[in-house]
């Protein structure tokens, strides 16, 4: 059986000695694994030693896509990079879209893998089969903001299509939320990829591609496509398209779950004109997509050309920056959010653990953990031009305060000592997404086990209390719950492995609509219960590369905060999570999943999701 | 002389998604390449977004560029159609459109103009089919005047009741 979808091609580069590898891969191995996190969770577990430091060359750069790039399936052009995370210690993983999966599969590329370290910054350029490591310095790149590099590259090769993917100064400067930045406003953000690339002296990877890209089945593919193309302008993402995901501002507030100073609350008081309509109606300039997609759920927002400081910037809104760079700041500055933005993006930082650091280091400065002589300016909540100066300082580790939280709250709470630990709001090291969950005991202990730290995106458990699933104030049903947070989290499994966005997942009617575009895209007969099996099976394998680097249970709670502070204002005054609560769900979710009561896979289970080479090697390992 | 249908895109509309260039080298060869497409996306940071198709000059710089004759205006649509016989690959016409909207197979190593899926087995163009902002439209020369005035009495007419209040 030849399958189509993959070019089936791997690539190892080995920066130390410049060596490139080209090998293959199996059918087997596609369709097992999917495509984009299930490589990426496959190759660490098989090849990341133990102990190793995230920082160090023996980590591993997993570049990984799936079988849609290149076609006109909506938001098929995505791709992951996965490393064990300087952020967490963890399994490290990051998912972006633009332009990049696409070109990189005309260049006939579907898993490239990093290992060691360059003896000076490169980047590379993957031009079709050609493949050369080059030196920054001869295109002065080192050094350079993302968006610069992406100019000087597109420059160099005289292709404005060229697709780049690459650090800022955060990156070169091993700042530990680093990102990376493809097509101006699309980061891998989050658990620190591109601390990982800086940390292997790696600029960027360019892409370009040009052969033509086949499916299995052309004509069913012409119909199932287009009626998917369809479907992606209903109903199911009119918010993303009408007000994008500013719209969840107002709903989310309205339930008190939008996170603001610090967590301390979950209702905003600064909610004036802190809307997505008003942002669309006053603000946003224009809207763009992703390449191959027709929802556009990028809206650019800009600072009128008499502003004094940030004229004419032009930032990518989401409901996550606007948070973690807004309300979590305790401010509603429009101008400051949008110039903000375009600081991480430019510098290289994930502008949730930025926002949500600088957060950090507000209640630090206001509990005299971070003194003014230190910052030299007034850090408090509600002062967006001093979190446009604080994001500058980090991404560029240029002063005292921003040097030290340039590696996310967690680090930075160690070093500044004292009580600083109890207001670094992470899990495993990663800083909270968007959701104050101070009422919602489902998604409380979605985020908490998601495998890369806080993370939305992984556990998307939030719907549950959101459209009320459960009681979110209670914690009845337990093993109901458990199964419910699982299902969530398994589905996005198999989504990140495709890759599709989860702006589209409402689009797909059930697991047969995915196994039916698999099947015209590979010709593989894909079934529902392989599908949900291989995501459940990446999920688990995911899982057991933390254990094995130290994580335990302990590792799947929130913060202190949720438990022992209760908001002041709105549906949750008055509410915190309850540990033995919280206990008895999170005990509810390892049964579902068939891991012991420390959260550990029992053999039973991994023999189920055919995971027996993981069996006997979960001990010994640490982060 | 008869008026012909073009591609027009209203940038304001593009969101740059490049779902066009997709389908269009899809529907003409059965398989997916940008390059191949007979409409092209250009994308200038951060806001400006547009895809551009053949313009069915009235006189042809591609057509006058050929030095082996191999382009012909269509009495009937106005299209450019390429004699993949004589075409030698040659860029003269790709250097002559003022819109950059002549490409060349990178397989064949002929060039390829907008025929409005009408070679194929399509009803309407297809980038206009399956574009979700309904941004690319068929239009006549008459047609695009006519709007644009239109838009611009608008314009000078809200000013004018601006002005008078």
């Amino acid at each position: 059986m030849t399958l189509e979808g993959y070019t089936q091609e791997r690539v190892n580069i080995h920066l130390d000695t410049g060596k490139i590898e080209r090998g293959s891969i199996s059918e087997e191995f596609c369709i097992n694994w999917i495509g984009g996190y299930g490589f990426g969770a496959k190759v660490l577990w098989d090849e990341l030693k133990p102990g190793t430091d995230p920082l160090s060359p023996d980590n591993i750069l997993v570049w990984a896509i799936g079988p849609y790039p290149g076609t006109f399936l909506p938001t098929s052009s995505k791709y992951g990079l996965f490393a064990k995370s300087p952020l967490t210690g963890l399994f490290g993983m990051a998912i972006s879209s633009g332009s990049i999966a696409q070109q990189a599969r005309r260049a006939g590329h579907n898993l490239i893998v990093f290992y060691g370290k360059a003896e000076e910054p490169v980047y590379i350029m993957f031009d079709d089969g050609d493949i050369q490591i080059l030196p920054c310095k001869e295109i002065d790149l080192w050094g350079k903001g993302a968006w610069t590099s992406d100019e000087i590259l597109k420059e160099h090769f005289h292709d404005s299509r060229l697709s780049v993917a690459g650090i800022g100064p955060a990156g070169e400067k091993l700042s530990k939320i680093a990102c990376v930045t493809n097509d101006r406003n699309r980061q891998a953000g989050r658990t620190g990829m591109g601390c990982v690339m800086g940390s292997k002296n790696l600029k960027a990877i360019c892409f370009r591609g040009t052969k033509s890209i086949k499916v299995a089945d052309p004509k069913k593919f012409y119909e199932l496509g287009k009626d998917f193309v369809k479907r992606s302008i209903g109903t199911a993402t009119s918010k993303y398209r009408e007000y994008g995901t500013p719209s969840g501002l107002v709903s989310y507030n309205d339930m008190g779950m939008l996170g603001n100073y610090n967590f301390r609350e979950g209702y905003f008081d600064k909610m004036d004109k802190f809307s997505g309509q008003w942002l669309d109606e006053n603000l946003v300039v224009k809207k763009v997509a992703c390449s191959q997609c027709p929802v556009a759920c990028d809206h650019l927002a800009r600072v009128p050309k008499d502003h004094p400081l940030w004229a004419g910037a032009v930032g990518s809104m989401d409901i996550e920056n606007i948070y973690s760079l807004g309300s979590n700041c305790g401010h509603n500055d429009w101008y400051a959010i949008i110039k903000a933005i375009t600081l991480c993006d430019d510098l290289g930082m994930d502008t949730i653990s930025a926002g949500t650091t600088v957060a950090f280091g507000m209640e630090c400065f206001e509990k005299g953990i971070i003194k003014k002589e230190d910052v030299g300016y007034d850090l408090s909540f509600g002062n967006g031009e001093a979190v446009v100066k604080m994001i500058e300082e980090m991404g560029n580790r240029s002063s005292k305060i921003g040097d030290i939280l340039s590696d996310g709250s967690r680090v930075a709470a160690q070093k500044l000592g004292g009580d600083a630990m109890k207001y670094s709001m992470q899990v495993k090291g990663l800083e909270f997404p968007m959701f104050d969950i101070h009422g919602m005991s489902s998604f409380a202990v979605g985020v908490s086990v998601s495998i890369r730290g806080a993370c939305h995106l992984r556990n998307a458990a939030y719907g549950l209390d959101a459209k009320g699933k459960f009681d979110r104030f209670t914690y009845d049903k337990p093993l109901e719950r458990g199964k419910a947070i699982k299902a969530v989290e398994d589905e996005y499994a198999v989504i990140d492995s495709l890759i599709i966005c989860k702006f589209t997942r409402g689009i797909y009617a059930d697991k047969q609509d995915h196994c039916d575009i698999y099947k015209t895209v590979t010709g593989y007969d894909m079934t529902p219960e392989k599908l949900m099996l291989d995501g459940e099976a990446i999920l688990n394998l995911s899982k057991c590369f933390n254990i094995r680097a130290g994580a335990t249970k302990a590792d799947d709670y929130p913060p202190e905060r949720f438990f022992t502070e209760a908001p002041t204002r709105g549906p949750a005054k008055g509410v915190t999570l309850k540990k033995a609560g919280y206990t008895k769900v999170l005990e509810g979710y390892y049964e579902a999943r068939g891991w012991d009561k420390e959260g550990v896979p029992t053999d039973e289970t991994l023999k189920r999701l055919g995971l027996d080479f993981v069996i006997g090697k979960l001990k010994g390992g640490k982060k | 002389m008869p008026r012909h249908e073009f591609i027009v895109v209203d940038p304001d509309k593009c969101i740059g998604c490049e779902l066009c260039e997709t389908v269009c080298s899809f529907v003409h060869d059965g398989e997916f390449n940008p390059l191949h497409s007979r409409i092209k996306r250009v994308r200038i940071e951060p806001i400006i977004n547009i895809s551009l198709s053949c313009q069915k000059c009235e006189d042809p710089d591609c057509v006058n560029a050929c030095p082996q004759k191999a382009l012909e205006k269509s009495e009937k649509n106005g299209s450019i159609l390429v004699d993949e016989d004589k075409c030698t690959g040659c860029a003269f016409c790709i250097r002559a459109c003022p819109f950059g909207a002549v490409s060349m197979s990178t397989e064949t190593g002929k060039v390829l103009i907008c025929d409005l899926c009408e070679s194929i087995e399509y009803e309407e163009p297809q980038c206009i089919e399956f574009c979700s902002r309904e941004a690319i439209s068929l239009k006549t020369v008459d047609q695009v005047g006519d709007e644009k005035r239109i838009d611009a009495v608008k314009r000078l007419l809200t000013e004018m009741l601006a002005e008078s209040k």
